[in-house]
Order: structure tokens, then C-alpha cells, then sequence
């Protein structure tokens, strides 16, 4: 009877005692992470967790949060699935006092399915440069941002950066460009893009889907070894990146003609291949490696005191810096609500305001110490993709390192414009939406 | 001593035939009917609605269509996330086409559309039988998905193949889409899966159902004894892929709102349908609740226990319960094979002599 007792009042207490820790303190800001640490994506999920939990730790560690008020960083496991991020965003949306400020869907299938929900509860979504190309239309959505560039932006850069190789633009004319894509809504946004660039350049391209999870992909490089385009672009994701980068050195596919999306330029997918990498280029809107200001702070506040998400070795990879630049803009963001509206106790639809109003120049970007990491952003309320720049950054399979190597290219509005206004259009009458004025 | 049938006497054949023979169980139904469709209803909150009731009802709505199939019928099926995706995509096709189409209808013509899939795909069932049939359907899968992410018009051609479904009412209530309340898409999915429920559980204790399990127990006799084979086993993979049409059209149209067919209806639904009506209990209705409830609801209620309750990081509750999941289902087949269905008639059984055994 005393072993019943003493066992029931363990499971009571421990019911009870995390409940009773998280309702008492100070006002804290919400900020839920959908994570994936778990599944064939956590190679890739797994860096950027870590760069967004480190970022709020130093936050909180040297600064005691943002403005003074704490974040608390609510991390849900999604396993990139879409089912399992309904759950996470059902869950966390009212965590905390605040309520969740905003979410970061990491996924593009979560994304498509958080726009319109989060857009009822009045928490807005900050899809970083992936989720749907056409949000950045604040007037159809007023709810969902995804600066600093999006998918369509990218693909018109890639095709600049190669005009600019092949010696111009009119030397498009005839060239064979594939498309190897990760056969998804994420993989499929740039099409439509390359393909109107195609009839205005003049170049024919060549489209090669990849099954989830991208495992198998003898048949595509063997179809490329075939048609021998003259330039590859890859829209992957985990796996498959590594496999692609492998399955293009084991053809002798010149690597200085291979150009991944943002999302396949990672240490993770070019190291299996080893030397034969060396040379493949990827698209990129933040620097790599740790040697700003800000990583010494990381360093210093989170991994000296033993607070670090990851491996110490990994801070400064391409996506860890990701998720950094991502927590950045978001803190940032929440910085401009308080500002805005004068109150520290900010909830989701005052940090959409501060979303939208948000201005990181130069300047700030020195004084969080990231000078030159990235370039400057704002954000209108027609305009929530910002200023859409691209660089290509090369990997150095030598030193292991990737490095920027062209300009930020601006992105042909021209192609991309009407795109992102029929799209959205097109959404905007799906669901009975009118288009907001911004006057 | 509660739960005893003495005494209770049936004098009409009406009685004997009833589906809840025993007084008790009627009780228990409608206790279980007033709890789903007046208290829950009340006190149900988005979470609760979006993340656990809603999962839970549509996939019991696919184990039910998959059990008559595997269950009743002896048909081993793999193609269910094929079958959900034809349902899913012939609603969406159906609510952009005619925009004044009631709900419920639309959801009625994506099961006959999907029944009509089943049908071609079950034709290989009359010459494959066991392992190759469960090939064959393989092939549906595949197919289907496929298609789905291939052909432009089945997504009205926008840019990524992902479908949106627009808000519609049904009897003036909104039922689709973000702003639609948690307790009608609770309530209107209720109320289907329960009427659903009602007719399989009718249509396999008649003369169809006794068609379909002659031929799962021995179809040779069967055919001696005068049941068709082409009928019995195509119309069970007609019954079996209106359900899961169904079910698939409300994955679509009220649990997610939001679909793209290669994650969402991938291979791994099939098998988690399959397994959620061995776990459940073959030839089951009650079984394909169960089986639903435990694959369902278990992976959420270890996650919340062990991120809430315990404090233990997200990520390695996700490995513990990954873990867990497999332990517990390995367990429950080593203890009753026959699935959860028929550890339920173990213990009404005990009931019944409860408290005195012998």
C-alpha cells in the first residue's frame, strides 16, 4: 500500500510540476520551431534547428531575450510530414501567454497547408525563401512572407549567371538547360518560371523529376549523359542532393555547369561525393562560415556554457548560418512589433505589422555583427518576397569550404512579376479572397 | 453482474436479427452515440478537432472500406493511398467544376468515381489470388499517384500540382477551410462516418456479406455452392473503394484542406490503412475503429506525454515513440492475433460471467 501511495504521488507530482513551472514567470515570447530531426530529410533539418535554437539562446544568454523579454523556443518534431505539422501547429499555436508569433514551416507541403489557417488565426508565416512563390503578393496575402527571395527569383538568377558565362544573353539561343527536380509542389515552383525564360531566351530545357526521396537516380543522369544539356540546374532536397552531386561526378558531368537551389548547397550534400565536387555551384543569399562577430558570441555565450542545440564544429555551415539568418530576421521582425505598437507583450498580429514593416540595412547588420553576411532587406506591404537578390556560391572540395563567388544578381522582374500576380490571382479567387489595398 | 443477457427474452425475428442483440450493448452504443454527438461537440477545440477526432474519423472511414475488402472479402490490397488520392482529386475536380454542388454529394460522386477506379484495378483479382494480387494493386498505387502529380488537369494546371480546397457550407454551415468551426467538421464527419458505419456493418451481415467471406473462406466451394466470383469480388472492391474515396475526399476537403498527392497519399498510407485493420481486427467493423483509434491517436498521446508531460526533447520522444509504436504493435499481435476487435469479445465474454467464473 505505501509502494502505491509513494507511486501515485510521484505521478502526480511530475503531472503536476512542469505545469505549474510554465504558468508562473514573466512574460515570455512564443516562438514555436518546426523542426526535422527525425526522417530522410534530417541531414538537412537538423544544421538549421540548431542555427535557429543557438541564435535565441544568445538571445536570451546575452541580451536576457529580445528588447529584454525572453524567448521561449517551443521545438516540434515534424519529420517533414504534413500530417504531423498540422498536429505541431495545432499544438504550439497557443503555447505560452503570447500565443505562437510566428511560424517558420520548413517545409513547403506544411507551408501550402499552414497559409491559409494561420491566416484565420492571425499568426503570420515566415516561409524563408521556399513555401509558396506567389505570397510574396502581401496584398492576397496579407499573412505570409517570404523574403528575402523566392524559388521564381532564383531560377531567373541561375539563367542570368549562366547567360553571363555562356557571354551574354543572346547566346542563350539553342542551349539545352535540365531541370532536375524533386518531383513535389517544392520541386515544381521554378518550372513554370525556366519555362517562360526559355521562350523569351530562346534556350530549350529539358525537365528530369526525381521521386521522394530522390534515392534512385541512375535513369535521369543516364537520360542526361544522353541529351548532354549544356548546363543542369537541381531542386533537391536531402538525399537526394548528395545522390545528384555523386551520380554527376560518377558520368563526368562538369561541375562548373551544375547549379543547386539554396536548399542543395550544403556541406552535407557535397562532402559524399569527396574531390569530385569540387567546383559545383549553388544559389545562396547569406555567406558561409563562422568568422563574423556574431559567431563568436555563439561561441562564447551558448557553446562555452554548454547550451549549444549541435556539434560545435558544425556552427558556421551553410544551413546552420540559415537557420541563424532566419531567427535574425525573425527577432528582428518581433523588435519592429514592440517598436510599432509601443508594448513589449507583442502577439502574432502585431508582429506581422513589424514583419512588414521590417528594415535590417547595413548598418544593423554591423551592429548584430553580421556585417557582409547578408544584404540589406525591406519589406512593403505589396512586396513581402523584399529584394529577391541571388548569389552562386562554388564549393572548394579542398579546403571544404563553400565560398561566394559572383554578384548578388538581381531578379528579372520582368519574367517573375505577371507570374506572381496570375498565381495569386488565381489563389485570391480559389478561396474568395479580395486583394487588399496598400494605399 | 451488469453485463449479463438473462432474462432478456427475443420474440420476433425482428429482435433476433437486431445488431446490438444484448440490451447492455444498446445501452453503451447510444451512451457512446450522445457522448460523440452532443458533449464532445461542446466542448471540442481546434487541437482537439484538427489533430486527433478529425485523423481518427477518416481513417476509420478507409479501414472500414479497406476491411470489407482484406477482411470480408480475403482481397490483400495495397493500393488504398491511390484509391484516397482518386477520391481527393475527384472532389477537387468536382468543387471547382460546379461550385453550387451540395458537400455531401460531391463526397458521395468522389466514392463513385473511386468505386469505378477500384473496379478496373480489382479486375486482376479474378485471375491473381494472395501475393501477386497484393502486386497487382501495388501497381494501382503507383499508377494513381502518378498520374495525379503528372497530368496537369487533374490540378486545374497551377504552377506546383498542390490542391486547395475552397470554403463551402453545408446547411448554411461552413464546413471547409480555415474559418469553418472545429465542432462542425467534427459533426459532419461524424455524422458520415457513422452513417457509413451503419450500412457497412448491414450490407456485410447480408446476403452480399455472406457472399464476400464464402469466398475469402474457401472460394472454390463458394463457387460450387452458386456465388460468383466476378460479382462477389468486384463488387467488394466497389464497396471497399467507395469508402476509401470517401475517406479520401475528406482527408482532402476537411482534415487538411490542402493536399499535394506524393506526400500525402504515398505508399505509407496504404500500409498504415493495412495495419490499422490487421492491428483492428480482420472482418471487423468495430475492429476498424479500433485500429484506427490505436494508429492514430498512440503516436500523439506518446509524443504528448513524453514533450508535456515528462519535458523530454522533441526530438528524442520522436525516436522513443517511433520505438514504442513498433514494440506495442509486435505486442499486441503476439497477444491476439485476431486484433483488437477480438480482445473486446474476450473480455465481454468474461463479462458475462463476471463475477463468478465457474
Amino acid at each position: 500500500m505505501e509502494f502505491k501511495k509513494l507511486t501515485m504521488a510521484l505521478a502526480v507530482a511530475s503531472v503536476a510540476l512542469p505545469i505549474a513551472t510554465t504558468s508562473a514567470g514573466a512574460y515570455e515570447l512564443t516562438i514555436p520551431s518546426l523542426v526535422y530531426r527525425t526522417g530522410p530529410y534530417a541531414p538537412n533539418g537538423i544544421p538549421f534547428a540548431n542555427g535557429v535554437a543557438d541564435y535565441y539562446t544568445l538571445l536570451n544568454e546575452r541580451d536576457g531575450g529580445i528588447e529584454g523579454v525572453r524567448v521561449n523556443l517551443v521545438e516540434c518534431e515534424t519529420a517533414y510530414n504534413t500530417q504531423q505539422g498540422v498536429e505541431c501547429y495545432e499544438n504550439t499555436k497557443g503555447a505560452g501567454e503570447s500565443g505562437a508569433l510566428v511560424f517558420q514551416p520548413l517545409s513547403t507541403g506544411i507551408t501550402y497547408q499552414l497559409i491559409p489557417k494561420a491566416s484565420a488565426d492571425k499568426i503570420p508565416v515566415f516561409s524563408m525563401g521556399y513555401g509558396r512563390t506567389s505570397a510574396a503578393n502581401g496584398k492576397v496575402f496579407p499573412w505570409v512572407f517570404n523574403f528575402p527571395a523566392t524559388y521564381w527569383s532564383q531560377a531567373t538568377v541561375f539563367i542570368q549567371y549562366i547567360g553571363d558565362q555562356e557571354g551574354g544573353m543572346d547566346k542563350l539561343k539553342g542551349k539545352k538547360i535540365a531541370l532536375v527536380y524533386h518531383n513535389s509542389a517544392y520541386g515544381k515552383e521554378p518550372i513554370r518560371t525556366l519555362e517562360s525564360a526559355a521562350e523569351k531566351y530562346g534556350y530549350q530545357l529539358i525537365l528530369l523529376p526525381v521521386d521522394h526521396p530522390g534515392q534512385e537516380q541512375k535513369a535521369t543522369w543516364l537520360q542526361i549523359r544522353r541529351d548532354r544539356p549544356d548546363w543542369v540546374l537541381l531542386w533537391g532536397w536531402g538525399v537526394m542532393n548528395q545522390v545528384a552531386v555523386k551520380e554527376a561526378a560518377s558520368i563526368r558531368y562538369p561541375m562548373d555547369k551544375f547549379i543547386g537551389v539554396w536548399w542543395s548547397g550544403s556541406e552535407n550534400d557535397v562532402l559524399p561525393a569527396g574531390e569530385a565536387a569540387d567546383g559545383y555551384l549553388s544559389g545562396a543569399f547569406h555567406a558561409p562560415g563562422d568568422d563574423f562577430p556574431l559567431h563568436q558570441d555563439i561561441y562564447k555565450h551558448v557553446y562555452d556554457k554548454g547550451k549549444g542545440a549541435g556539434d560545435r564544429g558544425r556552427v558556421g555551415e551553410v544551413l546552420y548560418n540559415r537557420g541563424v539568418v532566419a531567427a535574425m530576421w525573425t527577432a528582428e521582425a518581433i523588435r519592429t512589433a514592440m517598436k510599432i505598437h509601443g508594448t513589449k507583450q507583442v502577439r502574432g498580429e502585431h508582429v506581422r505589422d513589424g514583419l512588414e514593416a521590417l528594415k535590417v540595412d547595413e548598418a544593423r547588420l554591423a551592429e548584430l555583427g553580421l556585417k557582409g553576411f547578408t544584404y540589406p532587406i525591406e519589406i512593403t506591404c505589396e512586396n513581402h518576397e523584399g529584394p529577391g537578390k541571388v548569389a552562386l556560391q562554388r564549393w572548394d572540395a579542398k579546403a571544404k569550404q563553400w565560398k561566394i563567388v559572383s554578384k548578388f544578381y538581381e531578379p528579372l522582374r520582368s519574367i517573375t512579376g505577371p507570374l506572381i500576380e496570375e498565381d495569386s490571382a488565381a489563389y485570391a479567387k480559389e478561396s474568395n479572397i479580395t486583394p487588399r489595398s496598400c494605399n | 453482474m451488469l453485463y449479463r443477457e438473462a432474462g432478456q427474452f427475443k420474440t420476433s425475428y425482428e429482435a433476433d436479427q437486431a445488431i446490438f442483440t444484448i440490451r447492455q450493448d444498446r445501452w453503451l452504443i447510444v451512451l457512446a452515440l450522445a457522448v460523440a454527438f452532443v458533449i464532445v461537440p461542446l466542448v471540442v477545440n481546434d487541437y482537439w478537432a484538427n489533430a486527433i477526432l478529425l485523423p481518427f474519423l477518416v481513417y476509420t472511414m478507409a479501414a472500414l472500406g479497406l476491411n470489407i475488402l482484406v477482411g470480408y472479402c480475403g482481397q490483400i490490397s495495397l493500393g488504398t493511398g491511390g484509391f484516397m488520392a482518386v477520391g481527393a482529386f475527384a472532389s477537387f475536380k468536382l468543387m471547382t467544376a460546379f461550385p453550387e454542388m451540395n458537400l455531401i454529394i460531391v463526397l458521395l460522386l468522389s466514392g463513385c468515381v473511386t468505386a469505378a477506379v477500384g473496379v478496373l484495378f480489382g479486375l486482376p483479382s479474378l485471375r491473381i489470388k494472395g501475393f501477386y494480387l497484393a502486386v497487382a494493386t501495388l501497381a494501382a498505387q503507383f499508377f494513381l499517384v502518378w498520374l495525379f502529380n503528372k497530368i496537369g488537369w487533374f490540378y486545374n494546371y497551377n504552377a506546383t500540382g498542390q490542391i486547395t480546397v475552397p470554403p463551402r457550407e453545408v446547411f448554411g454551415f461552413l464546413v471547409t477551410g480555415p474559418m469553418a468551426s472545429p465542432a462542425v467538421k467534427y459533426l459532419f464527419t461524424l455524422s458520415l462516418v457513422v452513417a457509413f458505419a451503419m450500412v457497412a456493418k448491414n450490407v456485410v451481415r447480408g446476403r452480399i456479406g455472406r457472399m464476400w467471406m464464402a469466398i475469402r473462406d474457401m472460394d472454390i466451394a463458394a463457387e460450387l455452392i452458386g456465388v460468383r466470383p466476378l460479382h462477389a469480388k468486384l463488387s467488394a472492391f466497389a464497396f471497399s473503394s467507395f469508402y476509401i474515396g470517401v475517406a479520401g475526399g475528406l482527408i482532402f476537403t476537411i482534415y487538411l484542406g490542402a493536399v499535394e498527392v506524393t506526400e500525402a497519399f504515398g505508399i505509407d498510407r496504404s500500409f498504415l490503412v493495412l495495419f490499422m485493420v490487421i492491428i483492428g481486427g480482420l472482418g471487423s467493423i468495430l475492429g476498424s475503429f479500433l485500429g484506427a483509434g490505436f494508429l492514430v491517436l498512440m503516436p500523439i498521446l506518446l509524443k504528448n506525454v513524453m514533450v508535456d508531460w515528462m519535458g523530454m526533447a522533441a526530438v528524442t520522444a520522436k525516436h522513443v515513440e517511433i520505438t514504442l509504436m513498433g514494440v506495442l504493435i509486435i505486442l499486441f499481435l503476439i497477444v491476439e492475433p485476431h486484433g483488437l476487435a477480438r480482445l473486446w469479445q474476450i473480455a465481454k465474454e468474461k463479462l458475462r460471467l463476471w463475477p463468478f467464473p465457474y
